[in-house]
């Protein structure tokens, strides 16, 4: 039985950073307010002492074993794979971890960060609620105030995430600008940030955003690859051919990707929401289908029309549907270190059902979005093939909207 | 040699502050915002900052972002930038350009600055883009002759200060409080403060922005700056009609001219 890892090794700095001011090739950077850069640098400035003091990374590496779960278990699952045109098909269990994806490790990683730059209050933005309720987790654990904002269009698809922020004693403010998804929230987010930076830290759920965040909360999350390459050379007695992972902003792919990054005959594919179909127009493909711009902070791939403008992303996944990306993918997508592939709603949506009939384990529709493109991988592959996915979380949050879409609701 | 370096002589020698309004292009239409642009310079302001409507203003308050959203449900595009700004420079008013960057990359960083300066824009204020990651706007603003308009901030250091005047010209832009654009009762005292922090680096001109909507505001704010920038009263007025938006720019005119200076 293999140990987690240790901790400090996905911290230390590395030939994987990016350069000093966070450009992954062209990529990444700071396209921020001035106002920010001065936050921007305090963070700089902490994180760079934390990753590398005993006393920070011991403290990460304690809670995400005592509280968060950790090691998250791998789990082959023979049955789905017979679905997969029999190739050997392993799930990392990150929806296994307290409060239900792997949402939590970045959090606990910030929050701990919060603490040491003498901050008292934290702001988040959630689209699925998985973040804002992993956010509004660590801080009811470490003692800082949290308001979230989530997009009005997701606080009605996921009331259920809604209910468990406030119990959590989080404070959840509906953002009605915009698309009132994702992207308004983090917008909201950034004014609010702006207008409190000197008390505030604002814990941006994935690895985007302007620098130091794409690294930072990358490397909050190597855990998840870190852990997964030894348990599945333990289990299976090899590395996979590939690794799949769904890709909104990118946070939990880059996690398990850096675990393989070093593994040149290891595939890594990210899986984006392909909506209604690229020919819809209708979704949330970003590095299928994106230009690169600037969003939120970074120079990325992006969804945007002729004139610079923002075109809304669609994905039935409430944590999918982000019109940017990390800037690490778009740097891995440039590379071809990594592939990207769209799966559309229609394609996600069986495999979530076949997660759930095959293996009793019911998976966010984040996550289904790598099963099902495991599915074709495994096609692809055939029966010697070996795939690793990262089960990113689990599905209670979406039994709403899977209700409705599979017509389980009334009296049927 | 800065384009705006004659206004500032002329107003410097008149004893006064510049008087600089935003308006949103495209808001309420392209041909009224360009009506509401001449208006505002008849009635006394020197300069006109006309904003690009972008889909994700994270500068902005709610005022700002709400004209954005209707200029581009009304079907905004960036080449009615140009237009506007064409109509205003034609008529003898100095313009330039505030911008998220996004519809600058996407456009083409030098055409855009070749099709500004073709407009007879002056320059341009870039609120998301600092000067470390400007290299291209560097060159192109070079090339096409206009000024660069970066951002200084409370929360901004020595260091970066430094930094941030040495890559501006025409102007620097000083946000007057931490947070986003609208009208507010008073200018953050960090204001002056930051002004005179400013002008320990560099001896350009130190425009302040951020919260102003009167003329008493103004007259406290030309008091210790170069230019007084008032947007969000603007694009409020900007609703209500041509008048309203005459009024406010005679009575933020005045307000510069009534002030004492300090310098």
């Amino acid at each position: 039985m293999t140990s987690a890892p240790d901790q400090q090794d996905h911290h230390a700095p590395g030939e994987h950073d990016p350069d000093e001011h966070g450009h992954f090739g062209p990529y990444g950077g700071r396209f921020m307010p001035e106002a920010l850069i001065g936050a921007l640098d305090e963070l700089s400035a902490a994180y760079d002492k934390a990753r590398t003091d005993p006393e920070f990374t011991g403290e990460f590496k304690r809670l995400l074993r005592d509280y968060a779960g950790r090691p998250s278990l791998l789990t082959e699952a023979p049955r789905f794979a017979e679905h997969c045109g029999g190739a050997t098909v392993f799930l990392k269990r990150e929806d296994l971890n307290h409060t239900g994806s792997h949402k939590i490790n970045n959090v606990l990683g910030q929050a701990l960060l919060t603490k040491r730059m003498g901050k008292k209050r934290v702001i988040a933005e959630t689209g699925a609620g998985q973040h804002g309720v992993a956010t509004a987790t660590a801080c009811a654990l470490l003692d800082l105030d949290c308001v979230v904002y989530m997009g009005e269009v997701d606080t009605e698809r996921q009331a259920l995430n809604v209910a468990r922020m406030k119990l959590l004693g989080a404070e959840v403010i509906p953002v009605k600008t915009g698309s009132r998804t994702l992207k308004d929230a983090i917008n909201e987010a950034l004014r609010d940030w702006v207008s409190n930076v000197d008390t505030t830290h604002y814990l941006l759920g994935t690895a985007a955003g302007g620098h130091p965040f794409p690294t930072m909360v990358r490397n909050f999350h190597k855990i998840i690859g870190a852990e997964a390459r030894a348990q599945i050379l333990d289990l299976a007695g090899r590395l996979p051919d590939v690794v799949a992972a769904c890709v909104g902003g990118g946070s939990n792919a880059i996690g398990i990707f850096h675990g393989f990054i070093d593994d040149p005959d290891v595939r890594l594919v990210g899986l984006e929401p392909g909506g209604h179909g690229i020919d819809s127009g209708e979704h949330g493909a970003t590095l299928s289908e994106g230009l690169p711009g600037m969003l939120h902070g970074a120079f990325s791939y992006l969804l945007q029309d002729e004139d610079g403008q923002t075109i809304e992303a669609y994905s039935i996944s409430a944590g999918l549907d982000y019109p940017g990306v990390g800037p690490e993918h778009s740097w891995l997508k440039d590379t071809g270190r990594a592939e990207y592939r769209s799966v559309t709603d229609a394609e996600a949506m069986e495999s979530f059902q076949l997660l759930a009939r095959t293996e009793g384990i019911i998976p966010a529709i984040e996550s289904a979005h790598a099963l099902a493109g495991a599915r074709k991988l495994g096609e692809e592959l055939g029966p010697d093939g070996l795939i690793l996915v990262n089960l990113s979380g689990r599905g209670d949050k979406d039994m709403d909207t899977a209700a409705k879409y599979f017509g389980f609701t009334g009296d049927s | 040699m800065g384009r705006l370096d004659p206004l500032f002589e002329q107003t410097r020698a008149e004893g006064r502050a510049a008087l600089a309004g935003y308006l949103p292009a495209g808001y309420p239409t392209v041909d009224g915002s360009g009506e509401l642009l001449a208006a505002m310079i008849d009635s006394g302001c020197d300069l006109v900052e006309i904003g690009v409507p972008y889909s994700d203003p994270v500068m902005d308050g709610p005022t700002i972002q709400a004209a954005a959203d209707s200029a581009l449900r009304n079907g905004f595009r960036l080449r009615d930038l140009f237009t506007v700004v064409e109509s205003v420079a034609s008529a003898g008013g100095r313009a330039v350009v505030m911008t998220y960057w996004n519809p600058v990359h996407r456009y083409g960083v030098d055409a855009f600055a070749r099709d500004l300066a073709a407009a007879g824009g002056l320059g341009m204020i870039t609120p998301d883009l600092i000067p470390d990651e400007a290299g291209d706007w560097l060159a192109a603003s070079e090339e096409h002759k206009l000024d660069r308009i970066f951002l200084v901030a409370p929360s901004s250091s020595a260091e970066r200060i430094d930094r941030t005047v040495k890559a501006s010209s025409g102007f620097v832009y000083a946000t007057a409080v931490m947070g986003v654009t609208g009208a507010r009762d008073q200018v953050g005292s960090a204001a002056a403060g930051l002004v005179a922090r400013t002008r320990e680096h560099t001896t350009l001109p130190i425009g302040v922005g951020l919260g102003v909507r009167s003329g008493e505001q103004a007259a406290e704010v030309a008091s210790f700056a170069d230019a007084v920038i008032v947007g969000s009263a603007f694009v409020s007025r900007a609703a209500q009609g041509i008048q309203p938006v005459r009024e406010l720019a005679e009575e933020l005119a005045a307000g510069v001219r009534g002030a004492v200076r300090s310098a």
